[in-house]
């Protein structure tokens, strides 16, 4: 299997998208740390841009490299190879390509800028949310045999959590603001991969003193080796589980 | 050498295969024949594990083919026209299949079509560059390139020039003297004439004959496999 993730990621990295991402990422990090004079202020911003970015091109990217590999996907098939390493494979060399694009990207200006534990928990969160968007662009990818209806639903996925995942929370939050709900809230956080990766940052900064008592509530829970030994597992269940739903499909899948 | 039983498919409302019994032996060298959208291709890529059998069997050398993928190695596999990964040169295609059938230390394969089809002229090519013909002299050259006891030929001489065509028929014609078990879908009947020695008709996911190329021409007085199975359509027709 070594070839083929050798030739997978060979490919996706001389991939144009691939390297724009990069270099936007590039751009974006350097641009911010250049013109904001305060670096949590620069810190904040930065961690906004890549929550949106971030899961938008590996949602989006993943869905259409899936698609156009369906040749590769035959020709490889064909010969005595398994279906599930076949597809572990794929998303290995996916999710590793993209990676690299944002330490690239973010993870090089950022450490040369701030080596603080916050520049780390930043590159982790958007490590883990790469590859669970690579995953969840898998299991979409599973459901539609036409490319068109695929990357539509690669879009839907990014614009529920990025977006409207948030806004319900609000409307959640505020239909039941008579009730102490901070608990609740750290629960539903957990529901959705942007959220988590959000919270493993800001709970870190000063912006979380502003966030009244469910801020309290969400920096006790990480302050504790407990909290952050689940909130971790979380991020990492976004990546598996989608993962492994897509590998189930994709096994029973006709080619 | 592949076991067919009960075999059915359905592609949403289209029935691609019903009840499918076949056992194919070898040093047979099959012709699947049939019009357009009549199961030939959903057959062979049941047989490659490329596509789930609603209901059957398939065995390839008495492994069931459901669940595994070892059995494969048997098998040498030329698909359609434009299926090949359209970014990868063409180096890179024998390459990888290459590295994926075997480690590079074990024994001979069968170079002989790279060589004859002058490929190592295009080998920094990119497969979306190639012209059809040019891919299907890719495809073919891997299909043999492993030595295996099955061949599986979707369209092989469909794009090939004249010169082109012979060879590929003779390394086909050779092969099956070998003893191998060789399985060609074409609409190119006068191609099949003397690579083949039996013809297998199927319409509308059924099997409407399977019969040797003699008792074929037998029964219909031809001499020429195209003259035979279009007076057999015909029939049919005057049946239905």
């Amino acid at each position: 299997m070594g070839k083929i993730l050798g030739y997978i990621i060979g490919d996706i990295v001389r991939n144009r998208i691939v390297l724009a991402y990069t270099l936007i990422l590039l751009a974006f990090t350097l641009g911010l740390f250049l013109l904001e004079g305060r670096p949590e202020k620069a810190m904040l911003s930065l961690l906004n841009i890549v929550l949106i970015v971030v899961p938008l091109v590996s949602v989006v990217f993943s869905t259409i490299y899936y698609y156009n590999s369906g040749e590769f996907m035959e020709l490889v098939l064909a010969q005595p190879v398994d279906r599930t390493s076949v597809l572990l494979t794929e998303f290995a060399g996916l999710a590793l390509a993209l990676v690299l694009a944002l330490l690239i990207g973010v993870g090089a200006p950022l450490l040369w800028h701030e080596q603080s534990l916050l520049s780390f928990l930043l590159l982790l969160a958007g490590a883990l949310i790469t590859t669970s968007f690579v995953a969840l662009a898998f299991l979409g990818a599973m459901l539609f045999r036409d490319k068109a209806r695929g990357i539509g639903l690669a879009l839907l996925l990014w614009f529920f959590f990025a977006l409207i995942f948030d806004g319900l929370l609000l409307l959640a939050l505020y239909s039941f603001s008579e009730y102490p709900l901070e608990k609740m809230m750290l629960v539903l956080t957990m529901l959705n991969p942007i959220d988590v990766g959000r919270m493993l940052i800001v709970t870190r900064m000063d912006a979380a003193a502003l966030m009244g008592h469910s801020g309290e509530v969400f920096r006790e829970f990480l302050g504790s080796a407990q909290g952050w030994a689940v909130t971790i597992t979380v991020l990492l269940a976004w990546t598996a589980l989608p993962l492994w739903s897509a590998v189930r499909i994709f096994r029973r899948k006709d080619l | 050498m592949i076991e067919i039983q009960e075999l059915s498919k359905r592609f949403g409302k289209t029935q691609a295969l019903q009840s499918v019994d076949l056992r194919l032996q070898e040093g047979q060298s099959i012709a699947f024949i049939g019009p357009n959208g009549s199961g030939k291709t959903t057959l062979i890529k049941c047989i490659l594990g490329l596509v789930h059998p609603d209901e059957g069997h398939i065995r390839v050398r008495d492994t069931l083919v459901s669940g595994s993928f070892g059995y494969r190695r048997h098998i040498g596999y030329m698909p359609q026209v434009g299926r090949y990964p359209d970014q990868m040169r063409v180096d890179q295609v024998l390459r990888l299949i290459r590295q994926i059938r075997r480690p590079a230390s074990e024994v001979s394969l069968d170079e002989e079509l790279i060589d004859a089809f002058g490929l190592e002229r295009f080998r920094k090519k990119r497969m979306h560059t190639l012209s059809s013909g040019m891919r299907q002299k890719v495809g073919a050259a891997l299909a043999f390139l492993f030595d295996p006891p099955i061949l599986i030929l979707d369209e092989p001489t469909a794009g090939l020039d004249p010169l082109s065509n012979e060879l590929l028929k003779d390394k086909i014609r050779r092969q099956r003297e070998r003893g191998k078990l060789i399985l060609t879908t074409s609409h190119i009947l006068s191609d099949l004439d003397d690579i083949t020695s039996d013809v297998l008709f199927i319409q509308d996911g059924r099997i409407v004959f399977f019969k040797t190329i003699e008792a074929l021409k037998k029964e219909t007085e031809e001499t020429r496999l195209s003259k035979a199975i279009a007076q057999i359509m015909k029939k049919e027709k005057g049946d239905g």
